[in-house]
């Protein structure tokens, strides 16, 4: 008996399951009766798993934009028809996944991975088959050679550490600073860049403390940092940790200012930190302060905000930001070249000038990545709001 | 008595010749990169959980912890290649190695642990090996994982496609199986199968349990290893994120789901469970939910696992033909 | 290494033990009422976080009967659970039972995810963020509420054990099933109490540390480790061990992020597990092994 209301139950909720899905799956077919055949882009995120909170923003806002540019007729007369994979935050996940999108939906482009693992582990696949590649992860590996068929929208760690150093350098004029990383790819990578480009700037690392994710308490590691004289704590990863750390450095009574990555560009770090946000700084893009961005850029930084709020009531972050400037870079691409892929893979290096969220990007043959530090503000958390720090 | 077991085992021998030919064939049928890909998964999986269901069902311990020796196999694999340029057929011996004795290592003291002890022992130990892929950055490459991994290639033809490295991990995987095979019907197989891992038993019917255990350990850790190393060859990348708890506990699931104390149990339950966890993915945020509900009533209607639930029907089905003809088959079925 | 900096580890491991001991005790009584190792334990902890967060901060209760209400919540979903997938297979096989389980963490977390969201949500302290000192380290108001709790939970469930009948019949249960329903023990009743129990455990264990660590959908299956693995240390079925256990735990990490590097931290941990099982086979405290074949 109780099995079968067990069964009933799980049944039901599988039908709902199966409702709601049909229910948000998103309609591709061309509404304009047109005749040209759709242009096929497909798209790997980790929408679940540990980097959800990263992936969700990126998948929403593909969703969003491609939705746009088919209402408004599409890339030449052609609908474009998106398909979205999660990879469950697996690297394991996203070979197979990118495989799936090109050889079984046909698609001319891929869009992805969130994390560093899971480009890295789509990087040799897009490379074999020769398909154009726009990465929304920031690891230094993604777009190091060979890089033929990748680009990338995410600001590289490179330029966000040196944000970093060089706020620390020049405007804080310190000499000694530790960090505090999460052990994650995030934290890792900016950890080891930090470290790198310390000497250059004539300061001392004097400590490097990891944490894991989910860990629920950081004051032993900033209980060291406390001993080691440094006279800045430089923290890397994203929430909640970082909001863990800020409350913890002001229950051991650490004065020395915590500088950020921008890993925690969102509303949800000042939420879960509260009180203890405020005077913290961190490298982020221009979309946490639109009014720090001008010209065409500002614009459409605004009407990005505006219409992803409008869709989500929420505002976007920088991570959405990275998925807009991706589908928008692929879509001019296309609107040159077409779908041949060796045309489109050289259309997609040769823009110049594009206003994106996450800055104006030039590609180019060595340049892969497109952004300068100059894309980048040091934004600082007043009474739980952001401003630029200059 | 005798002539009924012969013709059992024939039967078995057939079932193999069956899922090896099966496994053949799917290839000309579905014939793109991603099936191709989703198959070696399956593949590597079956390898894996085939270890597991001799360590669980005949051995009767449990480990939570073959992420662990998948994760050494792949990097094994991966460090070989990338960091000392050695062929890829090395990297796969080299696996095996360091996979064998890692886990030959493990059981000596483990195996003296029993239960849910035991358990927490392998789980221990990976989550140690998890953090060393990430930490010993020179050699793994942190958490950025290793990339660049050759496949093998034998006289100039390289298993780099995932069409031609199917073939490869299929025929792995049919030795694996005949292998298994033939351990679940050896002695000591049986002796330990008739008594349903109890080692008091099987002690008392002159099996050496202790060394039995450890040997197979070291083998479903080899298996694993081998998994990983295939995996790595497949993926031309390996990252510590492949390797997580998660993805141990998924592997006893297809185990426990396919049916434990019989080989079969895990070819069906990996084969299932991988084909099952790809397709629900189409459900995006709904898919674990459902995944997790099926998992539940899984084991509330076959707590015996799929392989049992069936032989069980079988069995019955059966029975009442037999019961037809003649009463006495009653006491065929029942022995 | 000064002594207000060793003051302060040790603290801090506390803080971090005392909430893995309490899941440890959730661990404690599902294995000793059925032997199965409940491995949805973590899921308890993040329910009972959420949906205090929710009562709070969405329904607009006060703190104290938003915390109470969830608490109470879960312990119900601990019921439901026991007697829609438990109940059926009490007689079959542990590892089957543990499956339920696996396929329950899944559900759980995936149905959380859609609720409440990826991002991680907070509760305020239960008495205010001001550090007080304790001999040149500083501790929260909230560890102290942690580690409270956890101490006045072991000290009841031990009376409860001692003093009360039903208590006794769990007891009795946890060490020969089969002689206490001869005794005419209800054993049905007494697993479903320790469900009930061990999800209430699980969510006084949410909602003490949501304002600590913040909840987040997917964190039950790191604190379901931890708890399992200070249950493990401290010998599986008994509840002072794994008490201990935990807040042994909790202290090792702290002490190798001390003394050795924050990054092999559970490493550290874990070795240490390992050695005290080859040593001792069943934990600190653990009693004799039995198992059910």
């Amino acid at each position: 008996m109780k099995k079968w209301i067990a069964l009933m139950l799980v049944l039901s909720l599988a039908i709902f399951a199966i409702g709601c899905q049909k229910a948000t799956k998103q309609q591709t077919t061309d509404t304009t009766g047109d005749t040209k055949e759709p242009y096929k882009i497909g798209a790997v995120v980790s929408a679940t798993g540990p980097a959800g909170p990263l992936g969700e923003p990126e998948k929403k806002t593909l969703e969003m934009i491609v939705e746009q540019i088919n209402k408004d007729g599409g890339v030449d007369g052609h609908q474009i028809e998106l398909f979205i994979e999660d990879d469950e935050s697996n690297p394991t996940n996203a070979t197979t996944a990118v495989s799936k999108l090109i050889d079984e939906k046909g698609v001319i482009a891929i869009i992805g991975g969130t994390t560093t693992p899971s480009t890295l582990a789509m990087k040799p696949e897009t490379a074999k088959v020769k398909v154009p590649h726009i990465a929304m992860a920031a690891g230094i590996k993604v777009t190091e050679a060979p890089n033929e068929w990748i680009f990338r929208t995410a600001q590289s760690d490179a330029i966000a550490v040196q944000k970093v150093i060089d706020y620390l350098s020049k405007t804080l004029k310190v000499k000694k600073f530790a960090i505090l990383h999460d052990s994650n790819a995030f934290g890792q990578s900016g950890a080891t860049e930090l470290q790198g480009r310390a000497p250059g700037a004539g300061m001392e690392v004097v400590g490097v403390e990891s944490y894991k994710t989910e860990d629920t308490d950081l004051t032993a590691q900033l209980t060291k940092i406390k001993g080691s004289g440094a006279e800045v704590v430089v923290v890397w990863g994203t929430n909640p940790s970082p909001a863990i750390a800020a409350k913890n450095m002001k229950q051991l009574n650490m004065t020395i200012p915590f500088v950020g990555s921008h890993g925690i560009a969102n509303k949800s770090f000042i939420t879960l930190a509260g009180t203890a946000a405020d005077g913290v700084v961190f490298p982020a893009a221009k979309i946490l302060v639109p009014a720090s961005a001008a010209g065409e850029q500002k614009d459409a930084i605004d009407k990005f905000i505006a219409d992803y709020t409008a869709k989500y009531a929420e505002g976007p972050n920088s991570f959405a930001g990275h998925a807009y400037d991706a589908i928008h870079i692929l879509v001019q691409a296309l609107e040159k070249a077409g779908s041949d892929n060796e045309a489109l893979r050289d259309a997609i290096q040769e823009t110049q000038g594009f206003n994106g969220i996450s800055g104006i990007f030039n590609y180019g043959a060595d340049d892969h990545d497109g952004l300068k530090t100059s894309d980048m503000i040091m934004v600082e958390i007043k009474d739980g709001k952001w401003t630029e720090k200059k | 008595m005798t002539s009924g077991r012969r013709g059992r085992l024939n039967k078995q021998w057939l079932w193999v010749g069956l899922y090896a030919l099966t496994m053949a064939i799917i290839p000309n049928v579905l014939a793109n990169n991603y099936y191709m890909k989703m198959l070696i998964v399956l593949a590597i999986n079956t390898i894996i959980v085939i270890g597991l269901n001799l360590l669980m069902g005949y051995a009767g311990q449990v480990s939570l912890g073959h992420a662990a020796f998948y994760g050494i196999g792949a990097y094994s694999s991966a460090i070989m290649t990338t960091k000392y340029g050695m062929s890829a057929w090395l990297g796969i011996v080299a696996a095996i190695l360091v996979g064998g004795l890692v886990a030959y290592l493990i059981a000596i003291p483990a195996l003296r642990l029993k239960g849910h002890y035991l358990a927490m022992a392998t789980l221990g130990f990976a989550e140690i090996v998890h953090i060393l892929f990430i930490e010993l950055r020179e050699i793994t490459g942190g958490t950025d994982g290793l990339y660049g991994v050759p496949a093998p290639s034998i006289a100039g033809f390289a298993f780099d496609t995932p069409q031609r490295l199917y073939v490869l991990v299929w025929m792995v995987l049919v030795i694996c199986l005949v292998m298994a095979l033939n351990i679940a019907k050896s002695r000591v197989g049986r002796a330990l199968r008739a008594v349903h891992g109890s080692e008091i038993a099987a002690a008392s019917m002159g099996v050496d349990t202790a060394k039995y255990k450890i040997q197979v350990f070291v083998l479903s850790g080899i298996l694993a290893c081998v998994g990983g190393s295939l995996y790595a060859s497949m993926a031309g990348y390996v990252s510590s994120e492949s390797f997580t708890l998660t993805v141990s506990i998924t592997l006893v699931t297809m185990a426990v789901c396919g049916g434990m104390g019989n080989v079969w149990g895990a070819v069906i339950g990996a084969s299932t469970l991988t084909i099952m966890q790809e397709y629900l993915k189409s459900y995006n945020d709904y898919n674990l939910v459902i995944f997790g509900a099926i998992l539940i009533l899984a084991m509330v209607f076959m707590p015996q696992g799929i392989y049992g639930a069936f032989s069980d029907l079988a069995k019955k089905l059966k029975h009442r033909l037999q019961a037809i003809p003649e009463t006495a088959g009653e006491q065929h079925a029942a022995s | 290494m000064q002594f207000d900096q060793l003051l302060q580890f040790i603290i801090s491991g506390i803080t971090s033990g005392s909430i893995y001991a309490l899941i440890a005790l959730g661990f404690t009584l599902i294995y000793n009422s059925t032997q199965v190792i409940n491995l949805a334990q973590g899921e308890f902890v993040v329910y009972g976080g959420l949906i205090a967060v929710s009562l709070y901060a969405g329904a607009g209760l006060p703190l104290f009967a938003a915390v109470l209400l969830s608490i109470i919540i879960v312990t119900l979903i601990g019921v439901v659970f026991e007697r829609l997938a438990i109940r059926p297979l009490i007689n079959h096989s542990i590892m089957t039972l543990i499956i339920v389980t696996v396929g329950a963490s899944i559900l759980f977390k995936n149905i959380a995810m859609i609720i409440w969201g990826r991002d991680p949500l907070t509760i305020p302290a239960f008495s205010g963020d001001d550090p007080i000192m304790f001999f040149g380290a500083s501790i929260i108001p909230q560890s102290i509420w942690v580690f409270g709790i956890t101490m006045v939970t072991v000290v009841l469930l031990q009376l409860f054990y001692k003093k009360t009948i039903t208590g006794k019949a769990m007891k009795a249960c946890s060490i020969n099933q089969t002689a206490a329903k001869l005794m005419g023990i209800n054993s049905s009743s007494i697993v479903l109490l320790s469900f009930a129990l061990s999800a209430a455990f699980g969510a006084i264990a949410g909602v003490l540390i949501a304002p600590i660590s913040m909840v987040s959908y997917s964190m039950g299956g790191f604190l379901g480790l931890k708890g399992f693995a200070g249950a493990v240390l401290g010998g599986l079925g008994n509840p002072i061990g794994a008490v201990v256990g935990g807040i042994l735990l909790g202290i090792l990490e702290s002490l190798s992020i001390g003394f050795i590097a924050s990054g092999y931290k559970d490493a550290v941990a874990f070795l240490i597990l390992l050695l005290v099982l080859f040593l001792r086979p069943s934990g600190i405290l653990g009693a004799r092994i039995k198992e059910k074949v």
